[in-house]
């Protein structure tokens, strides 16, 4: 895609466009609340896609670490006075710091290895938060968190204005996560999805790697975690379940895995199918499971990697076509 | 004293629940190669198989849990060839995943027909027996002996038998046992049929003395995943060695350190286990 950079600026501005527009088109605030913390579950989801979807690494702890960082924000607002941006902050880096040990851990079990074994540190967090009610309230949860303080004159106590302030962090990790992703560090993670030992022999330091793409992915985690506690306003144990996590694999995976916009695009569309499955409520699973298989069946790579590959089909045949012609031509040219 | 020994018989209770279930997890992880996150759900729709059955039909303890048995084989066989078999040549991550959108499909499923409020199947046998001073109530012994009759039965089948040889060799190499004439198609569903028929058994067994309910099967199944990681992937001693070393983990560690903490014991101790040795406590000959 870095071929026709005007297309793929262009593509970004309408997308950016469309965001801001939007909740001047909603029907009612209730639209606009739901879009904001689809945004919210896309940063986490974008987190997750870079330890999954570039560096191949299944971790299931994601939700933990984004309760981690939620609950940051939410008890030191709450019970330490803390002003909402200092502690949104430090969400970020502490989700972080607790994902260095974890990653340290964890990063050096392969494949269900790690996936069972940060399965169990997402139920630690889980148990953790739920037990120790002396320091996280346990299971009562975090409430009253207060709204973001207004920066200048700019305040955030309409929901109009916090679903900006979420879709300006949302557009800051976009920007962020395609710069990283085209760096060497970002190759680095693609080498080790592709083949540890093939990573190595390219002089990639495979555990160190390892660790900063799950850092990165725990601290982007951390961030969502940290604003949704300023969005929603109230925090539960139950923010680091494991089907917190399942939801985010299946944005990442309808969207597209280890895409740049598979797992933005895949947060809002499953958020609003499932908003206009709220018929079904607590039953949504059994269209949503069967979904799932049916998506890594048919559909492995998600929307943007479908047509991603389809596009690369296309101009693949129109290259192939073109030379073609051309040989035809000029052997036409040589015996005329 | 009495206390003692009220722990082993905890102790022993949940480790024989726990190996059974890790012992289904781990025959499937020798055909399948991945961890079947499903395997939880298997273990619910069992509960909930023979509650039914016991509670609608009036059907004795034993017929109830020999239906569920059935019922549960026959669902795990489909999901092999609805779900896993199709999958066999993705990459892992995709398997997980189809294991994932199953087990939320199951859950769903049963929390739509029965609801998500909280069952209890009742006791089959309520006595108590007493030696001298120690006192065992008769619903914990039935688990724990018909849990290793279980064990021992399927440990012959697997050794003795050629149909359950030949599982053995499909964990042991795929290629192999395909070229000495075993269908692995044929070893892949009666593996998966044992599997469910063993989570079925293993929650029946402990529905008495437990809760039914939808997500019942999640904490069960991390616990088994832990056994199967300390016990290595795929053998059938480490799991259940593994399961009673965990029973016995959060028996006594209920009674002597924390009841609010005890669920977390096995993860603290699988946590720990892996940090010092990666590769397990019994590194296993299938990999």
């Amino acid at each position: 895609m870095s071929a026709r950079p005007v297309a793929e600026y262009a593509f970004y501005a309408l997308l950016v466009a469309g965001a801001l527009v939007f909740p001047f088109l909603a029907t009612n605030e209730y639209q606009v609340y739901v879009m904001a913390l689809a945004f919210i579950w896309a940063i986490a989801a974008m987190g997750l896609n870079l330890i999954v979807g570039y560096t191949g690494q299944l971790n299931l702890a994601h939700a933990g670490f984004m309760a981690i960082g939620a609950y940051t924000t939410g008890l030191l607002t709450v019970d330490y006075g803390v002003p909402f941006w200092l502690a949104l902050l430090l969400s970020g880096p502490v989700a972080a710091f607790l994902g260095f040990f974890a990653g340290i851990l964890s990063l050096r079990l392969k494949t269900h290895f790690f996936s069972i074994f940060t399965l169990c540190v997402g139920y630690i967090v889980y148990l953790v938060i739920e037990k120790w009610d002396v320091v996280t309230h346990g299971t009562v949860g975090v409430i009253g968190i207060p709204a973001p303080s207004p920066i200048g004159p700019i305040s955030f106590d309409s929901t109009r204005a916090l679903y900006f302030m979420v879709l300006a962090f949302l557009v800051a990790t976009i920007f962020f996560k395609r710069r990283l992703v085209r760096s060497l560090v970002g190759r680095s993670f693609m080498a080790i999805r592709n083949s540890d030992e093939l990573a190595e022999a390219l002089g990639i330091n495979l555990m160190r790697t390892k660790v900063v793409a799950f850092m990165l992915s725990t601290f982007i985690a951390g961030l969502a975690g940290g604003l949704y506690a300023g969005f929603v306003r109230f925090l539960g144990p139950d923010l680091a379940r494991e089907y917190h996590t399942f939801d985010m694999i299946a944005f990442v995976l309808v969207g597209g895995i280890g895409t740049l916009m598979g797992p933005v695009l895949g947060a809002i569309s499953i958020t609003w199918l499932t908003q206009s499955l709220q018929f079904l409520e607590n039953y949504r699973m059994i269209v949503f499971g069967p979904m799932l298989i049916l998506l890594v069946m048919f559909m492995p790579h998600g929307i943007i990697g479908t047509f991603g590959r389809w596009q690369a089909r296309r101009r693949e045949k129109q290259m192939r076509a073109s030379r073609g012609a051309g040989r035809v031509g000029a052997e036409a040219r040589a015996h005329g | 004293m009495n206390i003692f020994f009220q722990q082993v018989l905890n102790g022993l209770t949940l480790g024989s629940v726990y190996a059974l279930v890790a012992l289904g997890l781990t025959l499937v992880y020798g055909i399948l190669h991945i961890p079947n996150f499903a395997h939880g759900a298997f273990y619910m729709v069992g509960a909930y198989v023979s509650f039914y059955a016991a509670g609608s039909y009036g059907l004795n303890f034993w017929a109830a849990m020999a239906c569920a048995a059935a019922f549960v084989a026959v669902l795990s066989v489909l999901a092999d060839r609805l779900v896993f078999h199709p999958l066999r040549h993705s990459p892992p991550l995709h398997d997980m995943i189809a294991a994932i959108g199953l087990l939320l499909f199951l859950e769903a499923v049963v929390q739509a027909i029965w609801g998500a409020e909280f069952h209890r199947m009742p006791a089959p046998y309520t006595t108590i027996l007493r030696f001298a001073d120690l006192t065992a109530p008769v619903s914990r012994l039935l688990i724990i002996g018909a849990a290793f009759v279980l064990m021992i039965a399927l440990q012959v089948f697997l050794r003795r038998t050629t149909t359950g040889s030949t599982i053995v060799a499909m964990a042991q190499d795929r290629e192999g046992a395909s070229l000495v004439g075993i269908d692995p198609v044929k070893v892949s569903m009666l593996t998966f049929a044992i599997s469910g028929a063993l989570a079925a058994i293993a929650a029946t067994l402990f529905a008495p003395i437990n809760l039914i309910y939808p997500s019942m099967g999640h904490l069960v199944i991390m616990k088994a995943f832990v056994i199967i990681i300390l016990g290595g992937m795929g053998s059938i001693p480490g799991a259940i060695v593994g399961g009673l070393l965990i029973g016995f983990a959060e028996a006594f560690g209920a009674f002597y350190i924390s009841t609010a903490y005890k669920d977390i014991i096995a993860f603290l101790l699988l946590v720990a286990i892996l940090s010092l040795r990666p590769q397990g406590l019994f590194p296993s000959e299938v990999r």
